[in-house]
């Protein structure tokens, strides 16, 4: 008799496993239905629902394995081929999972099975398994047999029980050294061997197309058992377990996966989420240090060993830090695998069809943003299934396919993560939401006449709003579409949705890779240092003393940026600080404005001073301080102070800024800017040496830097300059795009120009690597309509525009970066 | 049965409190603490305990009794909680006490406001009154609306 703790850890390894297992279960069915004829899915289904089976009679839990039985049961139907899949099987055969996981969880949260009711779905179960055969030529003779396979069933159990049990002990025993591959491995061939001799042994009446089935799923059985275990430690949900048991199946298919298996299992190990918390937790304090450490030797001017070591300690840290980050990451497909059960559910529902494609599962995120993004993805998804595609007839009426497509697609941007939702539904109707919401009081039929299309889907992000007449058990109860783009929000991404009527609609995410390090603006308000998130950034503005930049209307502050009007507010008033001593901001005095994005508004947060842009460590705020929502945590200073994180949603609601859905100035604000980021681009002009004028995406740029001349050093023939702990290689854009007699000239150009002291430098990062474009001057920021005309194309230019009233090239930052390197090779 | 337990005692004004030794993680002196704007003012502040963020409870704000003169320092007595470790501010760190649990009484009725929500009971020493402190309900500031 096992000892209590193991019977724990039996039990526990029992869970994990049967979760895993049920969602890939959810999966297969699905996929299943659409091709019934795939006898190597359902013999991987009728293996899973058998282990459980199994397993649960070596627990002693009763009730479970009562309800596998009657699954097992028609699923060996189906498996030998007595049946055919069809939605009612596969309707109950999904109730059947349902059931198997609450139990589970039942037993994870209680340690008893539960008094859940389940004899429906057995009952359901039998009545689908006593129908008569599909295409039964030999009614009778199945009659008798079917008393004959329950007694060869019960053997055929009692053999494949014992087997399971000696994969739990034997697993148990040694799950994470490689001899228990090879220990288990031949112990199970034999296994197999005796197993798959006694069912064909006891097989004499069955007919012979059925004999090399049931021996064949014993056999993989067997042969899977022992890939299960790494595929459960590389994954930890068990979706290429999935796709290593479609791959085989058959017996010579199994031999070269064996190997496959083996190489996972020895390079990889189950390792506690818990572990890798406390690690990343160490790693955040470690980045503490060395930026305590770092500010320490910048100090010491003479001491260039320590200034070596503590170089040496950020590089270090740096890519330990980047290392643990890896260990989070968690491939999106882990979260998109339940997806195509939720979307045969809700498609059943409404009587839709509709088909579920993905791209991009393997795109890796944090697992706190797996976890935060998991409701709303699924929300998104019901509604595009219940409100995005049409009815069958609807869509053949339109000429579509009746099977409606819905496409998920994930990949990484410029350090962000993007998922798209696509269907190709109907669309969304501009007119019918701005009716709808004017319905429900959400707008007035003033505002909604003056609204443009763009800004007209926008609504549909309102709280409160709902399209749908009826309320359906899916959706439609006008709690949605706000919750989705709040708790996007709250995990610094964004949401954006594109529509095209009688097309469909396609929503954009877009959240950071990680939550715990991230980027931030550190800046002085009252005395006190803040740290704003960089996401919400949007540019500092600083305003000179004596410049009227600020003008009042009813006491509200606002600031004319660019033509627009942006609501200020100050941090130190909203904070209730005490105003910095005698230096308060009192008309007159300079200002230093942030410009943040706060939900679809812009606002300007005036604060004393910015200090530096640092990476810091998100630390979450104990309980007591929750409800301050103006805070999204906290984080240690180089200094060892403590700093508080700014919740640039938080404070916008606070200061009103984020105001009533009633605010029409808002509103058109919100649309002016937002219609502006469609067709236009932010540009960042620049002038070259010899006066030529240059612009550069802005999403290109990084940062606008100032070096001094005396700060340039070289290093084998480059010109670098140090930056942020970096060697940053800089290249003279007017240089790289020059031909080689303007090149020479310029050359000497330059030397005759040492009065520049200060040098300009747009900074562009390429996979993690600083580069500076050094240009002459900095002119401005525009947005422009980009149209090209091909005059001028060469290397390192994309083409001609017109920016104001005056002839620009558009360089190509990456060709002008490759092209430097090439060029540095040359030299 | 053990009839002894630990205490380790401070002072809040002129109160004689105690906590019991195994809720206590540490007992430091006094560190820099961040105002945390807009918290309830039984919040001192965030102290940095070797990397970790620890929210500081102002023991005296939390009895309503009146602020420490300007000029004095509290020291931190920092307990576990559920959720994660708390400080509490208090004037002066005691001994640690051994105290016979024959002495334990539970509050007198006569006791009310705060204190009677936060006192445990009373042990009953020579020549002096060791309150026992709520940890849990000590550390439980509702923060104010925002």
């Amino acid at each position: 008799m096992p000892g209590l703790n193991e019977i724990d850890e039996l039990m526990r390894d029992f869970l994990v496993e049967s979760y895993e297992n049920l969602d890939r279960l959810d999966r297969d069915f699905v996929a299943l239905e659409t091709n019934p004829s795939e006898f190597e899915k359902l013999a991987s289904i009728f293996r899973t629902i058998h282990t459980i089976k199994g397993t649960c009679g070596c627990l002693g839990l009763g009730k479970l394995e009562a309800v596998a039985h009657v699954g097992e049961n028609l699923l060996s139907r189906l498996r030998e081929g007595q049946m055919l899949m069809d939605t009612e099987i596969t309707t109950a055969l999904l109730r059947l999972v349902d059931a198997v996981r609450e139990i589970l969880r039942h037993i994870e949260t209680t340690g008893n099975e539960g008094n859940g009711d389940y004899s429906a779905v057995c009952r359901e179960l039998v009545r689908l398994n006593d129908r008569p055969t599909a295409g039964s030529t030999k009614l009778t003779a199945t009659d008798d047999s079917s008393s004959l396979t329950t007694t060869l069933d019960a053997k055929q159990d009692d053999t494949s029980a014992s087997l399971e049990e000696m994969v739990l002990s034997a697993t148990n025993a040694e799950i994470e050294t490689n001899e228990a591959n090879t220990l288990i491995t031949p112990e199970f061939k034999e296994a197999s061997v005796l197993v798959s001799q006694k069912s064909t042994d006891d097989h004499p009446i069955e007919s012979t197309s059925a004999a090399p089935l049931s021996s064949a799923p014993v056999h993989t059985n067997t042969t899977r058992a022992v890939p299960q275990e790494p595929t459960d430690e590389t994954a930890g949900d068990g979706h290429p377990a999935a796709e290593a048991v479609h791959a085989g199946g058959t017996g010579a298919a199994a031999q070269p996966k064996d190997k496959a298996d083996e190489s996972l299992l020895s390079n990889a190990i189950r390792v506690d989420v818990k572990l890798l918390d406390k690690l990343m937790n160490l790693v955040g304090e470690l980045v503490l240090a060395r930026n305590q450490v770092l500010q320490h030797s910048s100090a010491q001017k003479n001491e260039p060993s320590l200034l070596r070591t503590a170089q040496r300690l950020n590089l270090i840290t740096t890519e330990l830090q980047e290392g643990v980050m890896k260990t989070r990451m968690q491939p999106i497909g882990n979260l998109w695998n339940k997806f195509p059960r939720i979307v045969r559910d809700v498609a059943t529902s409404c009587h839709k069809k509709v088909r579920i494609e993905m791209e991009g599962r393997e795109t890796e995120l944090d697992k706190t943003i797996i976890e935060a993004i998991k409701d709303p993805l699924t929300h998104v998804i019901r509604n595009s299934v219940d409100h995005g595609v049409e009815s069958p007839a609807q869509r053949l009426a339109a000429g579509k396919p009746e099977e409606g497509r819905l496409f998920m697609r994930a990949y990484h941007e410029g350090g962000q993560v993007i998922i798209e939702i696509s269907d190709d539904g109907k669309g969304i109707d501009s007119e019918v939401i701005k009716r709808k919401a004017a319905e429900r009081g959400l707008i007035s039929a003033e505002q909604a006449a003056k609204m443009s299309e763009r800004e007209a889907v926008n609504l549909i992000f309102l709280p409160g709003f709902s399209t749908t007449e009826q309320i359906t058990n899916v959706s439609g109860r006008g709690v949605g579409m706000d919750v989705v783009k709040t708790n996007v929000e709250r995990i610094g991404g964004t949401v954006d949705v594109k529509t095209r009527i009688g097309e469909g609609t396609t929503l954009r995410i877009k959240i950071p890779l990680t939550l715990a390090i991230i980027p931030a603006l550190i800046i002085t308000s009252g005395g006190e240092q803040f740290a704003i998130p960089q996401v919400s950034l949007l540019e500092l503005v600083r305003l000179d003393e004596g410049s009227s930049g600020i003008e009042k209307i009813n006491g509200t502050p606002l600031y004319r940026l660019r033509g627009n009007l942006l609501p200020l507010v100050y941090l130190n008033q909203e904070m209730k600080l005490k105003l910095d001593g005698p230096n308060g901001r009192t008309a007159g005095k300079s200002a230093n404005i942030v410009v943040l994005r706060g939900g679809e508004r812009q606002f300007g947060l005036v604060v004393d001073q910015i200090n530096d842009t640092e990476e810091i460590v998100v630390k979450p705020l104990g309980k007591q301080l929750k409800g301050v929502s103006v805070f999204a945590g906290a984080t240690i200073m180089g200094d060892g102070r403590v700093a508080l994180i700014l919740d640039v949603m938080g404070l916008a609601q606070r200061a009103n800024v984020v105001s009533q859905s009633s605010d029409e100035a808002n509103r058109d604000a919100a649309a002016k800017a937002s219609a502006v980021s469609t067709d236009r681009q932010m540009l960042l002009l620049c002038k070259l040496q010899g006066g030529q004028r240059m612009v550069i995406p802005l999403s290109l740029v990084a940062r606008l830097e100032e070096f001094p001349r005396s700060g340039l050093e070289s290093a084998g023939g480059q010109s670098v300059v140090q930056y942020r702990g970096q060697i940053m290689p800089l290249i003279d854009v007017a240089e790289v795009l020059a031909d080689k007699r303007s090149r020479a000239r310029m050359r000497l150009a330059a030397k005759d120009q040492p009065d520049i002291e200060m040098i300009q430098v747009v900074v562009y990062s390429h996979e993690g690597r600083n580069i500076g474009l050094q240009v002459e001057q900095v002119l401005d920021i525009v947005e422009e309509r980009v149209q090209l005309q091909s005059t001028g194309v060469r290397l390192g230019v994309l083409g001609t525009t017109i920016i104001k009233d005056k002839v620009t090239e558009l360089l190509d930052v990456k060709a002008v970066v490759q092209n430097a390197a090439l060029l540095l090779a040359a030299a | 049965m053990n009839d002894t337990k630990q205490y380790c005692s401070f002072f809040v004004d002129d109160l004689f409190f105690g906590v019991e030794v195994r809720e206590v993680q540490e007992v430091i002196r006094y560190l820099e603490m961040t105002q945390v704007p807009l918290a309830a003012a039984e919040i001192g502040g965030l102290i940095n305990l070797r990397g970790q963020i620890v929210t500081a409870v102002d023991l005296r704000r939390r009895l309503k009794l009146p602020d420490r003169k300007p000029g004095q320092f509290p020291m931190n007595v920092v307990v576990r909680t559920d959720d994660a470790a708390v400080s509490l501010l208090v004037d002066e760190i005691g001994d640690v006490l051994q105290v016979d649990k024959e002495s334990f009484e539970s509050p007198p009725e006569t006791l009310n406001g705060v204190a009677r929500e936060l006192i445990a009971g009373v042990y009953k020493l020579k020549g002096r009154l060791l309150l026992v402190l709520d940890t849990q309900k000590a550390v439980n500031v509702i923060a104010a609306a925002a």
